[in-house]
């Protein structure tokens, strides 16, 4: 049942995805309902999805590598279905889309570990620790998301030739606060979560902690910079899209290394 | 019963011929009466627009009803020769259709033509002028245009300098409200860009001219601020957009003097529109992060490519449009006899 839903997730955001960019290529591209209504019905089914696994593992179902990488991709729906609407960003569905069916193809065909049973998270404040840094991941990727957006709409100002993305993307100012306060998203949710992991005194691995670390620490002198004007808004969107390659690469590896032993 | 269409538009006319022909709101009532004495007329629209001087009529007589209206319209010639265009039935539908699309405007696309056929629909119902022959073809028409609009490109893009400049200020600060604007030199394409601007809330405008008295009298127009134009750089701290239109020979904004002033700028985006030939501003200014800048052919060129993906949309307007004339011809076949 588990797999039908994530199947049934991935063929819905490959043909939201295959129709923004058929129009993009027609030069009919419409900020329509399309990426908004194929995201909804993703969240539901990956809800679903996390609510069966969570009954079988009898925890937040992120005890695998597997796990993971499908939660992650829950919490950047949840985390656009909740800001993207509210900052009315035409177009950040668009580029929403491809990131999470990104992550549902790696889940599904990538060889992961799917081996949960055996080590279940039991203790809450750990449980709570994982899952809400899981969902901080989630607003970094909005973040990085809202960074392409932004250095492609300054490319596309800068070039001064028009053309279909100008029209669509949102104004570069609107890009650049939602940069920001995504990464503030990010950094609270992320405070928060290292936060319970102290107060739960769980065992970290040194190369995990100092990773997550400077992942907290990066973002934390990210909004400090910005908050006292020495980070243009085009280096905080650049410096966005770094954060997030860094830490799509890093995350499997402290995956590996979390898992109890 | 038929429907005709007579008149004068700018495919085939002048300016000057086409304004003996404009029928004022003063005349309408006069207009609309004079048509509705001719024998065998059923219903008549005016539609007088500064392109175009069109009648729409009904009637189950078509012949010398297109006679009678054309004798209208040579009455108002005072023995010019004009050139009138007369059509009925099928082709006048289909360019009731096409004029409510935009796509028989001077600019292809442009929307205006919609709410000046709507308010002449509206005063030829209102005076009673109108047949549910009429009624029906005007109502098929909004619905028409409303389609072509959404379904197709044709109204994509700015087509001209200052709604280009809108445009653009748009993409980079979203609302234009509180935002400033100032003025190096005071052409008549900057205040018309100024104006634009200003009609879509920016707050204040500073207008800066090597002749004070003519920056004061623009700024007093539009309602800013004039300043001496060897002081502009003061005035710059809070300004968002920089329009320049002098008559220098040399760049008077340059990468050198705009670096201290950005400075202190916040890190707001800064839109540099230089009308100016020679320019203004210095090319590598463009280069400076949040700084953009926009020469006149950069946007003309804008301008030029929103005219050709509207010329390339025409195809399926027309097919659109034809679909509708097919729907409407139908209509008129099932229902031959007005009905008041």
């Amino acid at each position: 049942m588990q797999s039908v839903l994530l199947i049934a997730s991935t063929v819905i955001l490959l043909g939201s995805l295959g129709y923004t960019l058929f129009r993009l290529s027609s030069g009919r591209l419409r900020p329509g309902r399309t990426n908004l209504s194929a995201l909804i019905i993703v969240f539901i089914l990956l809800s679903a999805d996390l609510w069966l696994r969570g009954q079988i593992q009898r925890s937040c179902p992120i005890n695998s590598l597997f796990d993971v990488v499908v939660f992650t991709a829950w919490s950047t729906t949840l985390i656009y279905l909740l800001v993207g609407s509210a900052y009315r960003l035409s177009l950040l569905g668009a580029f929403t889309t491809p990131l999470v069916l990104f992550l549902l193809l790696t889940a599904e065909f990538a060889p992961l570990d799917r081996s949960p049973a055996m080590r279940a998270i039991r203790d809450p404040w750990i449980e709570f620790h994982a899952s809400l840094s899981l969902i901080a991941y989630g607003a970094f990727a909005l973040a990085g998301l809202a960074g392409v957006m932004y250095l492609i709409q300054d490319r596309q100002l800068k070039k001064r030739k028009g053309g279909t993305l100008l029209y669509h993307l949102p104004p570069i100012t609107d890009l650049g606060i939602a940069n920001t306060r995504l990464i503030w998203l990010g950094l609270a949710l992320l405070t928060i979560a290292f936060a319970a992991g102290f107060v739960s005194g769980m065992q970290v691995n040194t190369i995990k902690f100092w990773t997550s670390a400077t992942i907290w620490f990066a973002y934390a002198l990210m909004v400090v910079l910005r908050q006292i004007h020495t980070l243009a808004p085009r280096r905080t969107a650049t410096l966005s899209v770094v954060a997030l390659a860094f830490i799509l690469i890093t995350l499997p590896a402290i995956q590996h290394l979390s898992a109890p032993k | 019963m038929t429907i005709l269409c007579a008149g004068i538009n700018h495919r085939d006319a002048a300016l000057e011929i086409r304004e003996k022909f404009a029928i004022g709101d003063h005349e309408l009532v006069e207009t609309l009466n004079h048509l509705r004495a001719i024998e065998g007329l059923s219903g008549a629209v005016v539609v007088s627009t500064c392109n175009r001087v069109e009648l729409y009529a009904s009637s189950i007589t078509p012949a010398p009803v297109m006679n009678a209206i054309q004798q209208f319209l040579r009455s108002r010639t005072s023995g010019l020769e004009a050139p009138f265009f007369t059509k009925d039935s099928l082709p006048s539908v289909r360019h009731l259709f096409r004029v409510a699309s935009g796509l028989d405007s001077m600019v292809v696309g442009e929307t205006e033509i919609l709410g000046q056929l709507k308010q002449a629909y509206s005063a030829a119902a209102g005076h009673g002028s109108t047949n549910a022959h009429l009624n029906k073809l005007f109502q098929h028409a909004f619905r028409v245009a409303k389609q072509v609009r959404t379904e197709t490109n044709i109204t994509r893009g700015a087509t001209s300098v200052g709604s280009v400049a809108v445009d653009l200020a748009g993409k980079i600060f979203g609302d234009l409200g509180g935002r400033k604007v100032m003025l190096l030199g005071a052409g008549d394409t900057s205040e018309r860009v100024a104006r634009s601007l200003v009609s879509r809330g920016v707050r204040t405008v500073i207008v800066a001219n090597r002749t004070f008295d003519r920056a004061a009298a623009l700024a007093d127009q539009i309602g800013g601020l004039a300043v001496h134009f060897d002081h502009w750089h003061t005035a710059f701290d809070e300004v968002d957009i920089l329009i320049c239109s002098t008559a220098s020979p040399h760049p008077i904004v340059t990468r050198e003097k705009l670096e201290p002033i950005l400075r202190r700028h916040s890190e707001r985006p800064l839109f540099i529109i230089d009308l100016a030939v020679p320019r203004d501003v210095a090319a590598s200014v463009n280069e400076l992060d949040n700084v953009y800048l926009y020469d006149i052919d950069s946007i003309e060129k804008i301008a030029n490519q929103s005219l050709n993906i509207r010329q390339a949309e025409v195809v399926r307007c027309e097919a659109l449009i034809d679909t509708h004339v097919t729907d409407f011809m139908h209509w008129m076949r099932n229902h031959p006899t007005p009905t008041l």
